[in-house]
């Protein structure tokens, strides 16, 4: 019973970032943009969630800061590839390498230093209930509001007209701009949404897991949260089966090997990538795929006619 | 008794660069009609109705609707006075079902919960058939049209435009469009009906305004008119300036001997038993209106769709009809086709990359397999200073230059193969005065030297001045040849409007 909740605990924690991730760029993604930066606008967040702590020391004012600082990565991504037209996947990879860089120096002085973790939030007399309890109801704020901006996401998309507008965007940008919508405003609002939930993911690493800097301390989670987002056939329900499924490998190879199974870890580190490209083969052998494939204009850059 | 008119333009102007697409346009439709907007392609049809949906902003002039002024600033403005569009090419989103397509295009107070429902009520009332619920992706042609109809008429529109809505349409569909539309205009709505189909037009408007080279050449009522008529006025008073000199044609290059061709779509034109000789030293012109088989006589001619029989085309005496472009062009034959991005030349790729899409074989830029980059450059570079192509470097992307300079390249590209064939569509499609010209020359000094060439054009000023005959291509049958110097443009229009008439007897 106890390593069971271990697991599963560990399994949110490991989680959490990348479901901030995921359902940022499902957003974007669904947008019709293509935003290969993940990885570089989290661990922009990551830096600039510890420094605002740090500095400030409000939790709350390093979780701002982290998604505002995100946030403004996705626009300058949004910049080249809306305004001036840069091609997407080429900005994507240059927003990464350049985050990394970024966060190296700018976090340079404050490797070492720590910060005090965030707290957990213990709800009174649920927490009590038997293994559901300590599961669900003591978590740190950030794990809330990973949820809690899912299931807003999903609302967002599938039952309000502004999201019925963005996945249109995504979908056909040239009709949707006949029509009359602002593609480049909609693809903007996208990124910097993303960006701001990457910028979280990130910050969730630095404040609340393990509360202190170090460099590329995201360590790949950005792309496995792209990943994430095509296992989750662009569906925000999917997205967290997948965060939680992806998160719980990486859990999975710490046991693994705490119980002596001869398995080397970079297998089980291999594992998402490899889920990922099961699921794209099985998507397009599947009759349903329309259901699940790709936002029809994913990726395209949109030039405005007339 | 005099009502107001629905919509008044006046005097409605927009320029782009190098062309005059509007000028001083004056247009009035009057409420509960149809009124025909004609004009061949290019003649800025497309353009003017921008304007009034809102999509393009005029240089100069004013409208009004239902008597205010009227300068919609976007199309949601259009639509929220009353003017509703369906496109000619639809704006629809694949993934999403009939019900959200709808609900994207409508304003927000229009777009509650009850739309299923509504959507219902307004294809049940007009006959178009709709579920809601089905996904774009899964529906034919005909009722991705009706969604597009219905989203319009869900905003109450007062006038709608429809961009040659029957050009994608089986002959059945187009009889239930028609009961739409004139159950529209008998509630009293106007609809401004865009197409180049005579019959159609003559068949369901009772106003016409006749668009040329960007400008109104004259109003009727279509109804009273014939098809010869109507194509009469299209093609205007075509001015001849004869450039050419005729000379004495040589032996015969190009044959096409009783071409048959059913169509390849359910869209496209059957071609019947076409023939036809083009000599050395010859021009010979294909004139007639868009869609009556221009683009698979070319397909045919090129060898993208290859003949049932090998003598149905041969060159030079020897039978290519089944053979396909690379082999024909191996033999002599060059082609400028219509489109020029993306058939005519590759918009991502420089100018010298596109000299090896079709010069590869004739001007040597590859030696056993491997591309020759210094001699398709040199080639390249060759062609812009020989047509005059405005451009920085040869190393320019294609899809950078403008229409009238990549079209002079195009040409040029084929014409410096020095081929024995050139069969050219559009050749001075969209280009300015002074291009046209220079390609007009171009043609006539590769005629000179003993080339056959053929032209297959819908710009009948073009063809009468720089061909030598030209025959009409109408419901897939090719006319006679007859010599441009002594034909008269009443004689184009029975040969043109021949194919209308026919229709509709055929329909009657």
């Amino acid at each position: 019973m106890e390593l069971a909740i271990n697991i599963i605990l560990g399994m949110m924690l490991a989680a959490t970032p990348l479901l901030f991730a995921a359902t940022g760029e499902l957003v974007v993604e669904r947008a019709g943009v293509l935003n290969l930066g993940v990885e570089g606008m989290m661990v922009i967040g990551a830096v600039a969630g510890f420094i605002v702590t740090a500095e400030s020391g409000s939790h709350l004012a390093g979780i701002v800061g982290a998604a505002i600082a995100g946030a403004a990565m996705a626009l300058l991504f949004g910049l080249m590839t809306q305004v001036l037209l840069a091609n997407q996947v080429a900005s994507g990879l240059a927003l990464t390498i350049f985050g990394l860089g970024l966060s190296a120096l700018l976090g340079s002085g404050y490797s070492g230093l720590s910060i005090p973790a965030l707290a957990r939030i213990e709800i009174p007399v649920l927490t009590d209930i038997p293994f559901f309890g300590p599961l669900l109801f003591r978590h740190e704020p950030m794990f809330y509001l990973s949820i809690l901006l899912l299931v807003l996401t999903g609302w967002f998309l599938t039952r309000t007209r502004a999201g019925l507008i963005l996945k249109a965007v995504g979908e056909n940008h040239d009709a949707a701009h006949a029509i009359g919508h602002p593609v480049v405003l909609i693809r903007l609002l996208a990124l910097a949404w993303g960006g701001a939930l990457a910028g979280l993911g990130g910050a969730y690493l630095s404040i609340a897991r393990t509360p202190l800097w170090s460099e590329e301390m995201t360590a790949g989670r950005g792309w496995i949260a792209l990943a994430i987002v095509v296992f989750a056939g662009w569906r925000t329900n999917r997205a967290l089966l997948g965060a939680y499924l992806f998160g719980g490998v990486t859990i999975l190879q710490l046991h693994v090997q705490g119980l002596g199974i001869a398995i080397p870890s970079q297998y089980l580190s291999m594992l998402p990538y490899l889920v990922t490209i099961a699921v794209l083969v099985a998507i397009s052998a599947s009759p349903t795929r329309a259901m699940l494939r790709a936002p029809g204009s994913l990726g395209r850059t949109f030039h405005a006619q007339g | 008794m005099t009502t107001t008119p629905l919509l008044q333009l006046d005097s409605l102007t927009r320029s782009f660069p190098g062309i005059v697409a509007n000028n001083r346009i004056d247009l009035t439709v009057g409420p509960g009609t149809i009124h025909a907007l004609l004009g061949e392609n290019g003649a800025g049809k497309s353009t003017l109705v921008k304007m009034i949906y809102g999509a393009l902003r005029p240089d100069s002039g004013r409208m009004r609707f239902d008597g205010r002024p009227y300068a919609p600033a976007n199309p949601a403005a259009a639509r929220a006075t009353g003017v509703g569009m369906v496109f000619q090419h639809f704006s629809l989103f694949e993934a999403m079902t009939v019900a959200e397509n709808i609900a994207v295009a409508l304003p927000a107070d229009l777009a509650g919960s009850d739309l299923p429902d509504r959507i219902r009520d307004v294809s049940a009332s007009y006959g178009l058939v709709l579920d809601p619920f089905s996904r774009v992706d899964q529906l034919s042609v005909g009722e991705r049209q009706r969604v597009e109809i219905v989203r319009c008429l869900l905003q109450s529109p007062r006038l709608i435009i429809m961009d040659e809505p029957t050009s994608v349409l089986t002959p059945g569909e187009v009889g239930r469009l028609f009961t739409v539309l004139r159950k529209l205009r008998d509630e009293g709505r106007s609809i401004l009906y865009i197409s180049h189909k005579l019959r159609e037009i003559r068949n369901l408007c009772s106003h016409a305004t006749i668009l040329r080279r960007g400008r109104v050449v004259g109003t009727c009522d279509p109804g009273a008119e014939t098809p010869e008529s109507l194509a009469e006025m299209m093609i205007g008073n075509a001015v001849r300036r004869h450039i050419r000199k005729v000379q004495e044609p040589g032996a015969v290059r190009l044959s096409i001997d009783h071409l048959t061709l059913p169509a390849a779509t359910e869209f496209g034109v059957d071609l019947k038993d076409i023939s036809l000789d083009v000599r050395a030293g010859e021009i010979i012109g294909i004139a007639g209106v868009a869609g009556n088989g221009q683009d698979e006589l070319m397909a045919a001619l090129i060898g993208e769709r290859r003949s049932a029989t090998p003598d149905a085309v041969s060159l030079d005496g020897a039978p290519v009809g089944t053979l396909g472009p690379t082999r024909r062009r191996a033999m002599g034959m060059a082609f400028v086709p219509e489109e020029r991005l993306g058939h005519g030349a590759a918009a991502a790729m420089s100018l010298t990359e596109n000299t090896l899409i079709s010069a590869r074989g004739r001007r040597n830029l590859e030696r056993r397999g491997v591309l020759d980059f210094g001699a398709a450059k040199r080639f390249a570079a060759e062609i812009v200073s020989a047509f005059n192509v405005a451009t920085t470097a040869v190393t320019r992307q294609a899809g950078s230059l403008s229409g009238g300079n990549l079209q002079k390249f195009v040409i040029g590209r084929e014409i410096l193969q020095g081929p024995t064939v050139l069969i050219a569509a559009q050749p001075t499609w969209g280009v300015d005065a002074k291009s046209a010209a220079e390609i007009h020359t171009a043609l006539d000094q590769l005629a000179r030297a003993g080339a056959a060439i053929l032209i297959i054009s819908q710009d009948l000023d073009e063809l009468l001045s720089i061909c030598d005959r030209f025959a009409v291509l109408a419901g897939g049958t090719l006319s006679a040849p007859r010599a441009s110097a002594d034909v008269t443009v009443a004689e184009i229009g029975i040969l043109m409007g021949g194919a209308a008439r026919e229709q509709q007897d055929d329909a009657a």
